[in-house]
């Protein structure tokens, strides 16, 4: 299960760039389809709401990769 | 978390206190959640009175308020007054979340119209409806805390589940107030719509203002938490909550975890169930207005128990499993279940009764972008044999150029459908389902992530990835799913699309890295 869990973390770590690249490419045509303030704003709410969470995917799969969640803190004084 | 020698344990409270704590603690948060979704379920007419379409600023405004205060500011809140939480206590800083969002909700219903006082009507709401996702962001996290503070450690999901059924009876509170207010202002049920809009509209925003005093004065005379008091009286207490919570890495990849193996499924679930459904009804099925809020409501009714149930059951067999398998449940079956909305709402195979069909009038209006071309439109009301009464809008367009006219069809759409009972039933069915699923993933998750970090910052800790996952992915589900209909115009369910894949993930996630055991002791 270790394994498998540090194997995914690589998963994770791609799936964040991933997520950005597809979001910004979306906004980009949906914003050229109807370029007008509204559609500007909507769409770059999405983007700088969903850039911080997806760089915090790639910290979560980095995370999980070093083995981080092999063992999960069963008390406070791990944490 | 860590065991003490028992002589330093807080002792679990006693049950007639418990019952004190869960119902003061629920009160003022399904009063929050109330003051929250009024403004959503009255987002149009709300938007007639403040945001004119004709005033491009004022417009731009409405977004803001719309976007801002459900996605931004809530994960603010959460730092703000979570931070508070853990630096002052829990009694004192959800007692500030009940007031400002109680005022706020208040002072919404009072600012003049657009018509009125102009630019500074839609700028002030904006403002309020700021504070309200503020007040949100800092309520929840306490009330769960607190609750699962002063619980006994074998019923802590349990406990904590009373809190979770508050958000959705917030919303069954609002559809219920709004429904009632619309009808009650006049005899006769067109005048009082036409004042509901008018002003009547304002009654449920002021209406809060008597809960709020209320919830005031009971949370005014509980006790701090018991957790955070020891924590207070020995000096423990987190000199830098926010630098604790996400500075330091042990910490950090619990937060990350919670996000993104439990709260992000459990939002977009939340969110489809409760709110994409109903504006799927209302906007893709033309499902009535009356009725496609009592469809919703009814559903409330028959689910809500199941949150008390899954959050008891979650005590014996663990919290990860009931949330994952409703999570897993949820996205296999929405295809399915919102095609049978789909089904159950067309008028194909039904019989009409001709007799009784009667026009609704005509008129011809301009195509947007056009000064010459138009459609024309033709209403009926239709009656059919099983009870049902749709409107038939024929629509002609009226073309200039002969060549484009030569090929029109006319097009027949139907909307304002009243369903029959039979139909009518089994949408109510399926939309238990849907919030069964909901009870699912939200039952048990305050007593999980209660478990998940230690006292003394506990309250920063599980409010952020709450707030990320039910506020920014789970509030943004009816938007994104709009969006994605308008996308991909001839598949009506791409909108489920969103939900799906983001459950999916944190399915993934939750599944393999989130521990299923249930923490005996959360006093360190």
């Amino acid at each position: 299960m270790n394994q498998l869990k540090k194997w995914l973390g690589i998963v994770w770590m791609l799936l964040g760039p991933v997520a950005i690249y597809y979001l910004i490419k979306t906004a980009a045509a949906e914003i050229s389809k109807n370029p007008v303030t509204n559609t500007i704003i909507q769409w770059a709410v999405f983007v700088i709401i969903f850039i911080p969470i997806a760089i915090g995917l790639i910290i979560f799969g980095y995370y999980a990769f070093k083995g981080e969640y092999d063992r999960l803190p069963e008390n406070s004084t791990e944490i | 978390m860590l065991k003490e020698p028992a002589s330093h344990m807080t002792q679990p409270s006693q049950s007639k206190t418990i019952w004190q704590v869960i119902a003061a603690s629920s009160v003022g948060t399904l009063i929050e959640w109330y003051d929250f979704y009024i403004f959503g379920s009255l987002a149009t007419v709300i938007a007639e009175q403040f945001f004119p379409k004709t005033n491009p600023t004022a417009a731009l405004l409405s977004t803001l308020a719309t976007f801002a205060a459900g996605f931004i500011v809530r994960p603010f809140g959460a730092l703000v007054f979570g931070r508070l939480g853990d630096l002052i206590g829990r009694k004192y800083t959800f007692l500030l979340t009940l007031i400002l969002m109680g005022g706020s909700t208040f002072a919404i219903g009072l600012v003049p119209g657009y018509a009125t006082i102009g630019f500074a009507a839609p700028l002030l709401v904006l403002l309020l409806r700021l504070l309200q996702g503020l007040a949100l962001g800092g309520e929840y996290g306490g009330a769960a805390t607190y609750v699962a503070e002063h619980a006994p450690p074998h019923r802590r999901g349990y406990y904590t589940s009373w809190i979770q059924t508050t958000a959705t009876l917030g919303l069954f509170i609002s559809l219920g107030v709004i429904l009632l207010t619309r009808r009650s202002l006049a005899p006769d049920l067109e005048t009082s719509i036409q004042r509901f809009n008018d002003w009547g509209w304002r009654i449920p925003f002021w209406a809060s203002i008597l809960l709020v005093i209320v919830s005031i004065y009971i949370r005014l005379r509980m006790n701090e938490s018991p957790l955070f008091a020891k924590l207070k009286s020995e000096g423990k207490v987190s000199v830098n909550p926010l630098k604790e919570s996400f500075g330091h890495k042990t910490n950090l990849k619990m937060v990350l975890l919670a996000l993104f193996g439990a709260t992000m499924g459990q939002g977009v679930v939340w969110y489809t169930g409760q709110f994409y459904a109903q504006s799927f009804l209302e906007t893709v099925c033309h499902v009535d207005f009356d009725q496609s809020r009592t469809i919703i409501i009814w559903a409330i009714l028959f689910a809500t128990p199941f949150f008390v149930v899954f959050g008891g059951w979650s005590d014996k067999i663990g919290r990860k499993w009931i949330m994952l398998i409703g999570m897993l449940l949820a996205i296999c079956s929405y295809q399915y279940i919102f095609k049978q909305f789909l089904n159950l709402t067309q008028p194909a195979g039904k019989t009409e009764l001709t007799e009784q069909r009667r026009s609704l009038g005509e008129k011809t209006i301009l195509l947007p972008k056009s000064k010459t071309d138009s459609i024309h439109l033709r209403t009926w009301e239709v009656h059919y044999t099983d009870g049902a009464v749709f409107h038939e809008v024929k629509q002609d367009t009226l073309w200039t150029d002969p060549a484009r006219a030569a090929i029109t069809k006319t097009a027949t759409v139907y909307n304002e459908k009243k369903l029959d009972t039979a139909a009518y039933r089994k949408i109510v069915m399926w939309m238990f389902v849907l919030i069964l699923y909901v009870t699912m993933v939200y039952g048990p998750i305050a007593a999980f992530l209660v478990e998940l970090f230690p006292t003394r910052i506990r309250y920063t800790s599980m409010s952020l990835p709450y707030h990320i996952g039910n506020g920014v992915f789970g509030g943004l589900t009816p938007f994104i799913a709009t969006l994605l209909t308008t996308i991909y115009v001839s598949d009506k369910l791409s909108g489920l699309w969103y939900t799906i894949i983001i459950g999916a993930v944190c399915f993934f996630i939750g599944a393999v890295y989130i521990s299923n055991r249930v923490d005996p002791d959360v006093n360190d």
